[in-house]
């Protein structure tokens, strides 16, 4: 029957999220954001609490008690982003490669590719799914993946790709004739150029590279799954509820300023024109925030959810685009200055429509 | 969390669905050209299987046995299967919906507030004999919004309420007081001078001396349901008419007037869903007239290839499931006994606006069709409208989410 409430398990999953957002990631944001780097200690600490371990099974070596659910993924990535999203994407990395495994792996490669990122310290996923061209759409690819024997030869262009310079491997999604394949790449491999570390409107705090596949070969071992569509709409879930925590992000402290600032003999928040658009943000994150679980849940019903997907992705990129460009609005003059954190999280709110394969639930 | 139906949600839908289609379709486009006029039989229909299932119809939850799953231990989703129940009788025809004969939102009061007593009076028997209205008399000419601005004055005389003012906008006022054995709530003051902790209400039964229904009101939309202004000239009821204390108790919240409103969080989600009804009527038809056409809609289309209409379709169907979604959640903190006024708002408010934009659109994009009444499109824009207006305005209910969110007392933020 119809229920939004969440179980104790991913209550406290919730907590311990938010806590460590607000307490670790939310103080570090500027800076990472300024010095374009992510905070080692942050990544360490982030480590000790598990939330790349408790999404692997304890059949495989993690600390998860069942299948790992795209809500339970969707809620961590909310709650994470929310704190910042450049340093949300670096600590989520890992699990670009960990889903992409555990949901299309074989046994053998479960074996193989997960005790990697059960180690004592973090080691980084990147996946490669975006075109440097203005018409890319997730599901029409140009790199592609050849069938030669017992290898698959790789030649493309990709970008957005997040550290692909800092991960052992790369997860290079390409067109294979009849659909998307995964292929796992590994650093250095002979064909596989990285090229500089890009520079973008958002993100700045984390690494993301162009790279270029000229006839990379891979062992077939390296394809993970068949149809690999399926990781990509699990991206999109995984996106879009951190748009949601952008969003809340922005909202809150638009709330927590209007509160304090006067102006005409009162607090701008007892302003309708403020207080609506306040209200207004309120219910478009919260309605964004609902469309993306009940596609997460449709996922986890074993569907598709292709239509569920493709609606609340398209719903989360504009409203998160819409809330964060208001809450900079609230504050005004100061919403310019990047001592606030809003004008950061516009820029970094307007990546979500072009985002695929940044994260994974 | 879950978001699947239970048995009893697709039963319930299931069954409204068929009085939707077979009943109401048939008849909607009559009653909306023939303003004015009553559809006895659906009356008729209507009320013989609501004294079948108590719980088919009534708002604000009415006391009864649940049907269908039987499973004492499983949570009780009342709310939530008025809302699903409400949604396919609006996507049947808005107007009807409100017209069915039932206890309403006049009766929504009394099993809010009133006495055992008066309970027994007015609910128990309701569905004995022929069919009745209930109905929730507040708005006056000069006010809507700001409703501590009742200047319908009841006055004590020995044993009776002597009630004198003009209510307008009372929806099935007329049907409740001229058309059957009915009643309406009118909200009054005992004494304008102290405010808000002075209004109370006031069961006003059919046949009371001095009551006149001095107009029923031309509509844009939901035409087959009666909106009637009310005169009271020294109107007489008995003294335990009167719903809550008489006495004015100053700073007062949750007896009298505070109750009243807090029966809006079970009422604006149902609201919410009325209008969905209609927004997705249109959005389903209007699906229908594209797929004649050929035209489909690819969810997973590049943005550089999808059509407009494409587009525009796809951020209706994400609109109304997010309305749906934001109304689902205010009926399941209600079920479980949360407090829900700002998830009740929040879902009214969304809704009024994106039934109102969806229906708008609906007759945008079908052309001609669209606009001729030869098609329903062009009703059920005109229906959608009140959505965002009754039960709190859009703009009252972003009030409210923004003191919530805010902190604010209606002082603070107004």
């Amino acid at each position: 029957m119809i229920d939004f409430e969440l179980d104790e398990e991913q209550q406290l999953i919730v907590e311990t999220v938010n806590k460590f957002a607000a307490d670790q990631i939310r103080p570090a944001a500027r800076e990472a954001d300024e010095a374009a780097t992510v905070p080692q200690r942050l990544v360490d600490a982030a480590w000790e609490l598990g939330f790349i371990q408790g999404s692997i099974p304890e059949a495989y070596g993690g600390y998860g008690s069942g299948d790992p659910s795209a809500i339970t993924g969707a809620l961590v990535a909310e709650g994470l982003a929310e704190g910042d999203l450049a340093i949300a994407l670096h600590l989520l990395s890992p699990r670009l490669i960990v889903d992409a495994v555990l949901r299309m792996g074989s046994e053998e490669q479960k074996r193989q590719i997960l005790p990697a990122y059960l180690g004592d310290s973090f080691v980084p996923g990147s996946a490669a799914v975006v075109e440097p061209r203005m018409g890319f759409h997730f599901l029409s690819m140009k790199t592609t993946a050849r069938q030669e024997g017992s290898e698959y030869v790789l030649d493309g262009e990709k970008c957005m790709v997040l550290l692909a310079a800092e991960a052992p491997n790369i997860l290079v999604y390409a067109a294979t004739g009849d659909g998307i394949g995964a292929f796992l790449v590994p650093a250095g491999a002979a064909g596989l150029e990285i090229g500089e570390r890009e520079k973008s409107l958002g993100l700045h705090a984390l690494a993301t590279y162009g790279i270029k596949l000229s006839g990379c070969r891979v062992p077939a071992s390296a394809r993970i799954g068949g149809d690999a569509a399926v990781m990509l709409r699990r991206a999109r879930v995984a996106q879009s509820a951190m748009a949601v925590g952008v969003a809340k992000a922005s909202l809150d402290y638009a709330i927590v300023y209007a509160k304090d600032r006067d102006a005409f003999g009162v607090k701008i928040a007892q302003k309708q024109a403020i207080a609506f658009m306040l209200a207004d943000m309120a219910i478009e994150t919260e309605a964004a925030r609902l469309l993306n679980w009940e596609a997460a849940w449709s996922i986890d019903q074993g569907t598709e959810a292709s239509r569920e997907v493709a609606l609340a992705h398209r719903y989360c990129a504009d409203m998160v685009m819409k809330v964060t460009d208001n809450g900079l609005q609230v504050l005004g003059g100061h919403g310019f200055i990047r001592d606030h954190p809003v004008e950061q999280w516009v820029r970094n709110g307007r990546g979500f429509s072009v985002f695929e394969g940044m994260a994974s639930v | 969390m879950d978001f699947s139906l239970s048995n009893n949600a697709q039963n319930r839908i299931a069954m409204a669905r068929m009085l939707a289609e077979n009943m109401m379709r048939p008849i909607a486009r009559q009653f909306d050209e023939e303003e004015h006029t009553d559809p006895w039989d659906f009356f008729n229909m209507m009320w013989d299987a609501s004294k079948l299932n108590r719980e088919a119809t009534t708002l604000g939850g009415g006391g009864g046995k649940s049907s269908g799953d039987g499973d004492k231990k499983k949570r009780s989703e009342n709310t939530l299967l008025a809302c699903m129940q409400i949604e396919e009788l609006a996507w049947g025809d808005a107007g009807l919906y409100l017209s069915v004969p039932n206890p309403g939102l006049g009766g929504a009061a009394v099993q809010a507030v009133g006495t055992p007593e008066q309970k027994q009076r007015f609910l128990a028997n309701f569905y004995e004999g022929k069919p009745k209205w209930a109905a929730m008399a507040i708005t006056e000419p000069h006010f809507g919004s700001d409703s501590k601005q009742v200047a319908t004055t009841a006055v004590r005389d020995g044993d009776m309420w002597v009630l004198n003012g003009t209510k307008i906008f009372c929806t099935a006022g007329h049907r409740a007081l001229d058309k059957s054995d009915g009643f309406v709530v009118v909200w009054a003051t005992l004494d304008k001078t102290k405010g808000r902790a002075a209004i109370k209400s006031f069961i006003v039964p059919a046949g009371t001396p001095g009551v006149t229904v001095t107009k029923v009101e031309d509509k844009m939309g939901i035409r087959a349901s009666d909106t009637a202004m009310i005169t009271l000239e020294d109107a007489r009821i008995p003294a335990d008419n009167i719903l809550g204390t008489p006495e004015i108790i100053e700073k007062d919240s949750r007896a009298g007037f505070g109750g009243v409103m807090a029966t809006f969080d079970s009422t604006r989600p149902i609201v919410a869903a009325s209008g969905i009804g209609v927004a997705r009527a249109a959005l389903d038809l209007l699906r229908e007239c594209l797929t004649e056409q050929g035209i489909k809609i690819r969810y997973e289309a590049s943005p550089y290839e999808q059509t407009v209409l494409e587009r525009e379709v796809m951020n209706m169907e994400a609109q109304l499931q997010a309305a749906r979604l934001l109304t689902w959640k205010a009926c399941n903190m209600m079920d479980r006994g949360q407090r829900n006024s700002k998830e009740a708002s929040m879902a009214k408010a969304n809704a009024g606006l994106s039934v109102t934009r969806i229906t708008q659109k609906c007759v945008e994009l079908a052309g001609p069709l669209g606009y001729s009444r030869k098609m329903m499109l062009e009703k059920w824009m005109r229906d959608a409208k009140i959505t965002d207006i009754y039960e709190g305005t859009q703009q009252i209910n972003q009030l409210i989410v923004a003191r919530s969110i805010l902190g604010y007392s209606s002082a603070e933020l107004n």
